[in-house]
């Protein structure tokens, strides 16, 4: 435990270090504000609610996360340093989910710092904060998700900018799983079984089931074993590809 | 103590390291030499716990790298090749980390990265990113993370590589001030850095080892071992007494330097008869010089050509 505290702290002071942080933080909160009021009509609306702003979350994430994740691994790769990292006294799951970690807390950091909105809908009006509070829950598994694909995929080259493409690309497919012109797609042949399933990996489906305000035990499953099963999934490619 | 067993990793159908076996004991210091691509920062990469072996084993300190990965890896120091580390953080914060994942707390720790900050000389940087030092400084950061925890075992993987003279000579002094109760392995293919630092020196080529001998046995075997090398203005008279002498089996001259080098019959001394003969015929010598052997002209021998297949027969009787 001590060890992943050891490399969590290290890796998101690293964030903070550079610019890249501020930049991501920045852009971040540009785009969720515009995307919330142009896009989102949040005043024509007339709602208090926060809807129109996690509405577009998937497709913010879509290509900021992979841009934090890219540097996970394929940076320590490239430098050199994830000899020095495996040849320290600590697991290599240690490692993987201290990376993780790190890079989890930081978006939460820029989701956390949204704020001003929440209290602008509260001040406009009364919204139902549970569903505020459960939905940014959701938002946050969801930044997960999509964090544990680009951490396998940083894993697999040393190039940043082919884990970003290649991970935008994955967690496109995920996202659009949950879509009706897909599910409509596979509706007209394949068996409802497979068409449940394909829909019930959409990360879509399970946020907005989070975003409404409940909080069930699939949702969060789900989430949970997506992170697991890619975090598990980087620890078996940096093994296998630890020697080129 | 490091001990290796028949240690081997193949890449697909490259045999990159082909059943190395050799142990080194506290007190001792091994030069792993060897042209590129022969094997030696796999070899090293496999004793810190980094690659795994395809076959054979390693242990440190009796702890198998493998089986008891982090055991081993506790009691190891690892400087791997190009002393890689976090450019955006500083030197000061880059050793707390190191320290704190070999689990040094509190003053302790505080106190370890004093020592080695003072230990390599790092007063001036420490608070500057690593990124923007000069590449002797990120080496020296790089020894001294690998001391920071006072290892049993140090694997330094070209340590005085990028170095200039006064870097390397300092850090030759830094490894030979710790030879003493560590167990040291380290790999050059800078020939000179043998004779400075290392007890032992062990010759790879193709994953194999081709000789392990003192850096004497090494230079004896040599053909200008005990040799006789002059620089003359009688050019003409000075190849007349060599080749008077009995034991000298050739005669070179060096177009470069302008000297002479006698060479012996194996286990024959040629020093004493040809100074007295260049005495006898008046021969002005401005020079004259035993040689102990060439390390250049051995590394060559061994490394290539067939007598590397004899020396690798004698290291293994």
């Amino acid at each position: 435990m001590s060890n992943i505290v050891t490399v969590f702290k290290r890796e998101l002071a690293s964030y903070f270090a550079t610019p890249v942080a501020y930049v991501f933080i920045v852009i971040f909160l540009l785009l969720a504000g515009a995307f919330t009021f142009y896009i989102g009509n949040f005043y024509e609306r007339g709602q208090a609610d926060l809807l129109p702003f996690f509405n577009f979350h998937p497709w913010l994430y879509l290509f900021l996360v992979p841009a934090v994740g890219m540097r996970l691994w394929s940076e320590e790769r490239k430098s050199g340093t994830i000899e020095l990292l495996l040849t320290l006294p600590i697991t290599m799951w240690q490692a993987v989910v201290g990376k993780f970690l790190a890079a989890w807390a930081f978006i939460g950091i820029a989701l956390a710092l949204t704020f001003p909105i929440w209290i602008t809908v509260n001040y406009l009006g009364s919204p139902d904060n549970g569903v505020i509070f459960a939905s940014y829950l959701g938002s946050f598994l969801m930044a997960g998700a999509f964090l544990a694909i680009g951490s396998c995929i940083s894993a697999c080259t040393r190039n940043q900018v082919v884990a970003f493409i290649l991970t935008v690309v994955v967690c496109f497919l995920f996202l659009l799983a949950g879509f009706p012109l897909v599910l409509n797609f596979f509706s007209a042949w394949a068996p409802q079984g497979l068409v449940d399933a394909i829909s019930g990996l959409s990360f879509l489906t399970h946020f907005a089931a989070i975003a409404k305000g409940v909080i069930d035990l699939r949702d969060l499953v789900y989430f949970g074993l997506t992170i697991a099963f890619w975090l598990y999934a980087s620890a078996v490619v940096i093994d296998l590809k630890k020697a080129d | 103590m490091i001990e290796t067993r028949q240690l081997s990793k193949r890449y697909g159908d490259l045999n990159a390291v082909d059943g190395i076996t050799f142990k080194v004991e506290p007190g001792q210091v091994l030069g792993f030499l060897g042209p590129n691509g022969a094997g030696k920062s796999t070899t090293m990469k496999m004793i810190a716990g980094f690659l795994s072996p395809t076959s054979g084993s390693a242990s440190v300190c009796g702890h198998d790298v493998v089986d008891d990965a982090l055991a081993a890896k506790r009691v190891t120091g690892y400087l791997p090749e190009g002393a890689p580390s976090y450019g955006e953080m500083t030197p000061r914060q880059f050793l707390h980390f190191v320290a704190e994942a070999r689990g040094l707390r509190g003053d302790k720790r505080a106190q370890r990265v004093e020592e080695v900050i003072e230990r390599l000389h790092l007063h001036n940087v420490l608070e500057q990113s690593i990124e923007t030092l000069s590449k002797g400084f990120k080496r020296r950061v790089g020894l001294a993370q690998a001391i920071v925890h006072d290892p049993a075992v140090l694997i330094l993987d070209e340590p005085t590589d990028g170095l200039d003279p006064n870097q390397k000579f300092e850090v030759r002094n830094l490894i030979n001030a710790m030879a003493k109760d560590k167990t040291i392995v380290v790999s050059t293919h800078i020939l000179e850095e043998v004779q400075a630092v290392c007890t032992r020196a062990v010759i790879i080529a193709r994953g194999k080892i081709l000789a392990d001998a003192t850096p004497a046995e090494l230079e004896a075997r040599s053909r200008y071992h005990q040799a006789v090398s002059l620089t003359t203005t009688n050019l003409a008279g000075a190849k007349d007494v060599l080749s008077r002498v009995a034991d000298v089996a050739a005669v070179e001259y060096d177009t470069i330097t302008r000297r002479l080098t006698a060479i012996p019959k194996p286990g024959r001394q040629i020093f004493a008869p040809i100074s007295e003969l260049l005495k006898e015929q008046g021969i002005p010598v401005s020079e004259l010089q035993l040689e102990s052997g060439r390390m250049d002209e051995v590394f060559r021998t061994i490394t290539h050509g067939d007598l590397g297949e004899d020396l690798a027969e004698e290291a293994r009787a």
